[in-house]
């Protein structure tokens, strides 16, 4: 099996940034829920709330939608990508042997973000 | 409608839930759960989130309160918008540890403490009884409407009315006990009721957008129309003041329903435990906001609808009722009837179902097991305890939901409980998502905040809300209900997270955070014995808890697993872990922790233990890491021995080729020696002639005499014995002295020489006639194979600091091919033309020999163009080689 490279190749970035998305959304969504109320109260309490706030919530299922679907492709391709890698890759040249090594450190210090 | 059809038609809807539910339960006991394993009826059980307060009560509460409303539905969705990192890790990790409850959740984080998990089971039943009660009460209140409606029904009083929340406890007591706890499964999962409540689902959102569709296109004039009449009605002055959202209710009022859709029991249980796996996130993370979505678009039309429509008394939580009955649309309100009813059953039966799973499991259970301390005890059959344990704590649960609602007739008060019971709920929390994300978290900590949370609820929230205390008094502008959320979810959090700073949890706590946080799968600590003295005992309490087949047939299945046959595995950490974690699906983890370690004679884990699990783990990483590095060294080796072998294989061809040419080289002089020294007999010879043949077989004898000089000299150097003679010399005259030396061989060829004698007059410290020796055989070799036209030498010398004098003497002939470049400087090499080399090819291995002996080398270079040699010399020559040389010799 490949050990975590430093870069990731095409699918596997892709997916990464999708998944900051997918991080930032809630986030982004409670602002929008919540400031209008604090700032113009008065603005979104009446007929005005109801169209702000139903089209901003049609507007975050679709968005969920789009993201989750955008998510599931992107696992796809990389699980794709990553067997071909293993499919291309027969024997991993000798040279290359103490990377992997420094590879495995790296990701378990990751792991572990507050070791008990 | 008269009253008898009503209640027909509800007791034809009440059979067709009962045969969903049981014939769903016949398809997954035959394992056809293909379609009831379906995300669109995961999404749609989650619908029970909108119980029977947000059916009826939403179109009062919009018609009270404006928009606030929509903070209810508004919450959840927040939260959904993080289900692909935050609710699939949750649901991960949950059924990784087989959760059966939110109390068993944090009890299992925080060190499978039970005292924990009964505590926040305390909040549940305390929050869950007036909401169940509430649930009631809109189902009896929505009788009424109908019973008062029709005249033609005498018979249906005040008493029978009372009776009516009484009757539906009692039905839904039976479903819940009949489907909920049909048997003890290690997953916790019925189908059955979440196949019903998925249906009751759609009866609900049916109704309430069939009424949504009357109310604009067939009382209203459309949207537009629906617009209109919102901004007029916001007009009026009690509107004005009420509809306008307050920023401090707004915002608490999101983040309790948003930790509500975490924490309701009834909502875990439908989402995390009835969950096949994290997967089915993907769609319910858009499809259940779109579902409260629907539910909530048409509440503002119809809280509008109904105040222009409906009489001034009228009752706003129940317009969903009223207003198509009072249109005649009975076919409508009918359904609509059904949908409210749909709420709030499912909405019980869920409720109850998880209520009661965490009273069995988590008080009950462990009393049990403590008041039977003693050995003779064991052979009971506990599956049978624990389903009747339940059966009783669903009764209990249904009937102190009723004796509230028949103790609080008539008051208002219910109405209030949905929010009670959120934010009770909600004080699980920050111990629930710290447990998850925050490995330091502690049991302590855990206490510390929910005690707190507690206390404060039950102080400021709870007590006020049916009467007793009196609000917050607080500064003006300020909502005391708000100030009271917030200051119970404040200092819940700041003690949890002070409390669990300053503690020092218990090895198997950190054990757990470690799982919960990283998500991994847990590891049980290896103290146990790994004889099978204890399976037997294991297997006795399993079968206790599973019944016999089942508890077989998972130790015949693990047996197997480790590669044993019969019933009895080694008590590996492995299978103690999966062991533990399918009886905690049944009975908690707690429990199944502690009874596991009663069966193993209850030893504690140790802090030792958990470095010696940590221990295990990091062996088995730098074992793996050790034959991967053995590997690659392996590939190395291997690589040189071919490599070596290549060339073994190529030296005997050439040994081989040069003992004929040896035999040959020898033979040839020999032979004209032999045959001249015959002819030499002849006495008939002249003078001349006799010195002539006599200075043929002095030449041959010389031939022989160098040839065999050569070896010896070659053996000479290569066993170390050579001896310098060290002196200053000027490589210019050197090179000089060589090339002239070297012009005897093949003096008919004419070599261009290519030189730059500015940089030649080096002083050099070295044995001057050993080097002269391999610069005349390097530059002979040259005139001898050089195949160019027009020959051309060049030679360049240079000093370098760091590696000494280099001399290159380079061709332009055809090269030697890079097949052979290794070859050339063995012994015996020569390359593949003896007759016009006319040597025995020791030249330059000689050469070789001599370099090493002055501390430099000559190595070949290649892609030079023609035929190149580097000599590479030391500014000293290696120190003591003299020495050594001359007392060897």
């Amino acid at each position: 099996m490949p050990d975590k490279p430093l870069f990731l190749e095409r699918a596997s970035f892709h997916r990464r940034r999708l998944g900051d998305a997918a991080r930032v959304l809630p986030v982004l969504s409670a602002l929008l829920v919540l400031l209008p109320v604090w700032w113009a109260p008065a603005l979104v309490s009446f007929a005005g709330g109801v169209l702000w706030f139903f089209l901003l919530w049609a507007g975050l299922i679709l968005a969920v939608w789009a993201l989750h679907r955008a998510l599931l492709r992107a696992e796809a391709a990389t699980i794709r990508a990553s067997e071909a890698v293993a499919a291309g890759q027969s024997h991993p040249g000798t040279g290359a042997q103490s990377h992997p090594a420094q590879g495995d450190a790296r990701r378990n210090a990751g792991d572990s973000p507050d070791a008990l | 409608m008269p009253f008898e059809t009503l209640l027909a038609i509800c007791l034809a809807y009440v059979v067709l839930m009962f045969v969903v539910a049981f014939a769903a339960d016949r398809a997954a006991a035959r394992g056809h759960v293909r379609w009831l394993d379906h995300p669109l009826v995961y999404t749609l059980s989650l619908s029970v989130y909108c119980s029977a307060w947000t059916f009826y009560g939403a179109v009062g509460y919009a018609s009270r309160s404006g928009l606030e409303f929509l903070t209810i539905y508004l919450g959840p969705t927040l939260v959904f918008t993080g289900a692909w990192w935050g609710l699939r890790r949750l649901v991960r990790v949950a059924r990784m540890h087989h959760v059966t409850s939110v109390a068993d959740l944090v009890s299992a984080r925080f060190g499978k403490s039970n005292r924990l998990a009964a505590l926040v089971t305390l909040i549940a039943i305390i929050a869950s009884t007036p909401y169940i009660a509430l649930q009631l009460k809109s189902v009896s209140l929505s009788f009424e409407v109908f019973a008062t409606d029709t005249p033609a029904a005498p018979i249906i009083n005040g008493a029978t009315l009372g009776g009516t929340a009484g009757w539906v406890a009692a039905g839904l007591a039976l479903f819940t006990i009949l489907f909920g706890t049909r048997n003890l499964a290690a997953d916790e999962r019925h189908h059955g009721v979440v196949t019903a409540i998925a249906l009751e689902a759609v009866v609900k959102l049916l109704a309430f957008l069939a009424l949504g569709v009357f109310v604009v296109w067939g009382l209203a004039d459309g949207p537009a129309d629906i617009m209109a009449r919102i901004a007029r009605a916001a007009e009026a002055p009690e509107n004005a003041e009420g509809w306008l959202l307050r920023a401090d209710r707004w915002t608490v009022l999101n983040i309790v329903a948003a930790a509500a859709i975490l924490t309701l029991p009834r909502m875990f249980q439908v989402m995390v435990v009835e969950a096949a796996d994290e997967e089915r996130l993907t769609i319910a993370g858009w499809a259940f906001p779109a579902y409260l979505f629907a539910m909530s678009l048409f509440v503002m039309p119809i809280a509008v609808m109904g105040r222009e429509l409906l009489p001034a008394g009228a009752n706003p939580d129940l317009y969903v009722l009223t207003l198509p009955a009072s249109q005649g649309q009975d076919m409508l309100a009918m359904l609509v009837f059904l949908g409210g009813f749909s709420a709030a059953t499912s909405m019980v039966v869920v409720c109850a179902i998880a209520v009661a799973t965490m009273v069995s499991n988590h008080w009950l259970v462990p009393l049990w097991l403590a008041m039977r301390k003693t050995p003779g005890g064991e052979t009971t059959d506990l599956r049978g305890f624990v389903l009747n344990a339940r059966r009783l704590a669903i009764l209990a649960v249904m009937a102190a939901g009723w004796v509230y609602h028949q103790a609080s007739e008539g008051s208002a008060a219910l109405a209030a409980m949905g929010l009670v019971a959120f934010v009770g709920m909600a004080q699980v929390l920050p111990a629930m998502i710290g447990g998850l994300l925050w490995r330091g978290a502690n049991r302590k900590g855990a206490y510390a905040g929910i005690g707190t949370g507690f206390v404060l609820w039950m102080a400021l929230i709870f007590l006020p809300s049916i009467g007793l205390g009196g609000d917050l008094p607080v500064a003006a502008g300020m909502d005391p209900w708000a100030l009271a959320v917030f200051l119970s979810l404040s200092a819940n959090t700041l003690a949890f997270i002070a409390v669990s700073i300053f503690g020092f949890p218990d090895p198997v706590e950190r054990l757990q955070g470690l799982s919960f946080v990283s998500a991994i799968e847990p590891i049980r600590h290896s103290r146990m014995t790994r004889s099978d003295d204890r399976a037997e005992p294991l297997l006795a309490m399993a079968r206790r808890v599973w019944g016999p087949e089942e508890a077989l047939r998972f130790f015949q299945a693990e047996a197997r697993a480790q590669g044993k046959s019969g019933y009895l595995p080694d008590l590996t950490p492995r299978f103690l872990t999966r062991l533990e974690r399918r009886l905690g699906g049944s009975i908690g983890s707690a429990t199944a922790h502690a009874m596991i370690d009663r069966v193993a004679g209850g030893i504690a884990l140790t802090v030792s233990d958990l470095l010696q699990v940590a221990d295990e783990a990091q062996r088995a990483k730098e074992e793996t890491q050790r034959l991967e590095n053995a590997r690659a060294e392996l590939a190395v080796t291997a690589r040189r021995l071919r490599e070596a072998n290549d060339k073994l294989t190529a030296l005997s061809v050439q040994k081989d080729a040069f003992l004929s040419q040896i035999s040959h080289e020898l033979r040839t002089p020999m032979t004209s020696v032999r045959a001249f020294s015959e002819i030499l007999k002849d006495p008939s010879l002249t003078p001349e002639e006799r010195t002539r043949f006599a200075g043929i077989i002095h030449d041959e004898a010389g031939r022989l005499t160098r040839l065999l000089d050569d070896l010896l000299h070659l053996s000479v150097l290569e066993s170390g014995r050579a001896q310098l003679s060290i002196s200053v010399a000027n490589l210019h005259d050197l090179i000089n002295r060589a090339l002239s030396a070297a012009s005897a061989t093949r003096p008919e060829r004419s070599f261009l020489i290519d030189r730059d004698p500015s940089s030649e007059h080096l002083g050099i410290v070295t044995d001057a006639d050993r080097l002269l020796q391999v610069l005349i055989n390097v530059i002979s070799n040259a005139r001898k194979y050089c195949d160019a036209e027009r020959p051309v030498l060049i030679l360049r010398v240079r000093n370098l600091e760091a590696e000494g004098v280099i001399i290159d003497i380079i061709d332009n002939g055809s090269g030697i091919d890079s097949g052979r470049q290794t070859l050339i400087f063995e012994k015996f090499a020569r390359l593949n033309d003896p007759a016009r080399a006319g040597g025995a090819g020791l030249g330059l291995a000689i050469c070789r020999e001599i370099m090493a002996a002055l501390g430099g080398d000559i190595s070949y270079l290649p892609g030079q163009g023609g035929a190149a040699f580097r000599i590479r010399l030391p500014k000293r020559p290696p120190v003591g080689t003299a020495a050594s040389g001359s007392s060897a010799a």
